[in-house]
């Protein structure tokens, strides 16, 4: 990369695009063949993700509903990853969001309208930021693996999820299915215009939009990134490495149970095991592809969230199991994972094999 | 002997319990214990647990063999195992992150083959029945223990025996504790990670078919709960010796039998939170093992902090 004068960034730029696209074919080919061996027509099941996710309006409200709790979740995992952290704990801080955020609305049922929202929001962005704050903390206290001990912390609040919703917070009167009560009618997070969009999606560009300007524009951000390419180092120049941590796990947890609580006031109406749907796993994966860059989660999230619209209709016409699209995502996942070694090296370094391995 | 008393009947069903539900953490742990011993962590194995787990049950219920249904759940392990390690094999590729695709993709992949296989039932494994002396009901439920807990045993002592006096033990211990020894020796270390992952992968992989084939025995999605990360948080509390793992995964079974044994006793209420405990034993375990200032004890040198 010597000899490049001005042509570096545009190299850059072309190669920062390239990757991801590159991976996304490279996987959707690999599903295709998983799905041809199956027995499915894989070009039958492109062209119904394509139309179940994006093929007319109906289809892009359903993509854009899924889309709002992916941008938050997606954070989740992209603001500890500037840090260098793997934080999957987005799936239980979601569900305990909700959770939290129906219970506080019905005691502040009595409030105004906007004071509810307020206490509803704030209680499921408090529970969200317990649990992955939570990881964040021991990962600074006792250098505990914050992957580990995220997920187990996912497992503990879903067992507690459950027990809540099974036993003292359980609307007895719903017979078919354990639920809490419902949001208060004057909680509930109502639509854009006469889309069929609720508030939730705006709440998550923005959110997608302050973390970007926070991460790349303040100096804040750019410690963050310094503990995260060398901890050491950040530590020597005296960044408080430990604080920025269990700020970041504890934000991002907030930005999951965000998500979680305007799911259930704007979606669900009432905290059940629905809320545990996978949001949170999704959105790691979002943040992957994006690169943890907040503004790449976008179209990352709107491919995701199209993906996910589209499972329906797979299952329908298809007859394929919904796990078709666990299995899509698992292989877009790997992809993307492994188009990073390819990261700044030409086609001759690889075909030289200049960049030893070890 | 027919009388001994509620407590005792919890006890003695506690202590089958703890053999039964320890049997997939022993596997997962020598597994993992195998992989990590190379310097390579694998997250991958909650997935691998999950394939092994279908891929078990399908066979054997093709086949009428269980037994065929636990080689080929290892050997399916094993292929995921292998994808894992090419993948970790290309440079600046994050293993964490790709342990996490593992689980998204073998447990996509297990519900995706397996769906046609929920209903059907397989023949399961076979139990060696230790209670015979016994007239208790209780006593000889309790001690009626699967042949796979079995093998796992011996392999937990062939592994120990293994890693410190063989010569393949030898080598997988220098490349875990330093990759640049184990090359100057004319080792391939990338070789020698591929070989202890999929070899890691196949114990997981056999590890799901326990829980498909004996206990609870059945091909659901709901079948594994996180056994298989438990038992990668495991390993670093038994300090990557087999044996250790053996104990650690009685323990984490003991936590395991204790919802089921506690709503024998009447205590049904509190099942969500019990049926956690081992979670938060895996949790507590990991913060007391953990340390900033120093590294675990045992730990390979090569393997990144966990």
């Amino acid at each position: 990369m010597n000899a490049q004068p001005f042509g570096f960034r545009s190299v850059r730029t072309a190669e920062a695009a390239a990757l991801p696209i590159g991976a996304l074919i490279a996987s959707a080919t690999a599903f295709g063949l998983i799905v041809a061996a199956l027995g499915d027509d894989p070009f039958e099941v492109y062209r119904m993700i394509f139309v179940g996710g994006f093929g007319s309006w109906f289809s892009w409200e359903n993509t854009l509903q899924r889309v709002a709790p992916l941008l938050l979740t997606a954070l989740c995992a992209a603001l500890p990853a500037q840090l260098g952290l793997a934080v999957i704990g987005g799936e239980g801080a979601f569900a305990l969001g909700g959770l939290a955020a129906v219970e506080a609305a019905i005691l502040a049922s009595r409030a105004p309208a906007w004071l509810d929202i307020a206490a509803m929001l704030t209680a499921g962005m408090a529970a969200g930021a317990l649990i992955v704050g939570a990881a964040g903390f021991l990962r600074a206290w006792r250098g505990v693996s914050e992957t580990i001990s995220s997920l187990l912390l996912n497992y503990l609040a879903i067992a507690v999820f459950n027990q809540l919703v099974e036993g003292p917070l359980r609307d007895s009167s719903d017979l078919n299915r354990a639920s809490t009560f419902p949001v208060p009618e004057q909680a509930m997070i109502g639509t854009i215009g006469d889309s069929g969009l609720h508030w939730g999606l705006a709440v998550g560009l923005a959110a997608c939009v302050g973390a970007w300007v926070v991460i790349f524009r303040t100096t804040t951000g750019f410690s963050m990134r310094i503990a995260g390419g060398n901890a050491q180092a950040a530590r020597t120049v005296g960044i408080p490495v430990d604080r920025l941590i269990v700020g970041a796990c504890t934000i991002g947890g907030a930005a999951a149970g965000l998500a979680g609580a305007i799911e259930t006031a704007a979606v669900y109406e009432r905290a059940n095991n629905s809320l545990i749907a996978g949001y949170g796993f999704s959105g790691i994966l979002i943040s992957f592809i994006a690169r943890h860059n907040p503004l790449l989660i976008i179209p990352a999230a709107i491919l995701f969230g199209g993906i996910g619209a589209s499972g329906g209709l797979i299952q329908r016409r298809l007859g394929l199991p919904d796990a078709a699209v666990t299995v899509l995502q698992g292989c877009t996942f790997l992809m993307v994972l492994m188009a990073e070694t390819f990261r700044g090296r030409s086609l001759r370094d690889l075909v030289l094999g200049e960049a030893r391995t070890s | 002997m027919s009388d001994i008393g509620v407590f005792g009947t919890v006890m003695i069903s506690l202590v089958g319990g703890a053999i039964r539900v320890s049997t997939p953490y022993l596997f997962v742990s020598l597994g993992e214990c195998i992989t990590e011993t190379s310097g390579r962590i694998n997250l991958g194995q909650e997935g691998i647990l999950i394939l092994g787990a279908m891929v078990g049950y399908a066979i054997s219920f093709k086949t009428g063999n269980p037994w065929a249904g636990v080689v080929c759940a290892g050997l399916a392990g094993s292929m995921l195992g292998a994808l894992h390690a090419l993948a970790c094999s290309l440079p600046r590729v994050n293993d964490i992150a790709i342990g996490i695709a593992v689980i998204l993709f073998g447990t996509g992949m297990a519900f995706l083959v397996g769906k046609p296989f929920i209903q059907p039932a397989a023949p399961m494994l076979p139990a060696l029945d230790l209670g015979w002396w016994s007239n208790s009901e209780a006593i000889r439920s309790a001690l009626r223990i699967n042949a796979l807990f079995f093998v796992g045993v011996a392999l937990t002592f062939a592994l120990r025996w293994g890693f410190s006096s063989l010569r393949w033990g030898v080598v997988l211990r220098t490349v875990g504790d330093s990759a640049d020894a184990a090359k100057a020796l004319g080792f391939s270390v990338l070789y020698v990670r591929f070989v202890a992952t999929v070899v890691g992968a196949f114990f997981s992989g056999v590890g799901g078919a326990f829980l498909s084939l004996y206990y609870p025995g059945s091909w659901t999605e709901s079948l594994s709960s996180g056994q298989g990360l438990m038992a990668v948080a495991l390993v670093i509390f038994a300090r990557w010796d087999p044996l250790r793992c053996l104990w650690t995964s009685l323990l984490f079974g003991a936590a395991g039998a204790l919802g089921p044994a506690l709503q024998t006793m009447g205590f049904g209420q509190v099942y969500y939170l019990v049926s956690a405990a081992p979670y938060a034993l895996t949790l507590g375990i990991l913060i007391a093992s953990s340390s900033r200032e120093r590294r675990a004890a045992g730990a390979p040198r090569e393997l990144r902090a966990v």
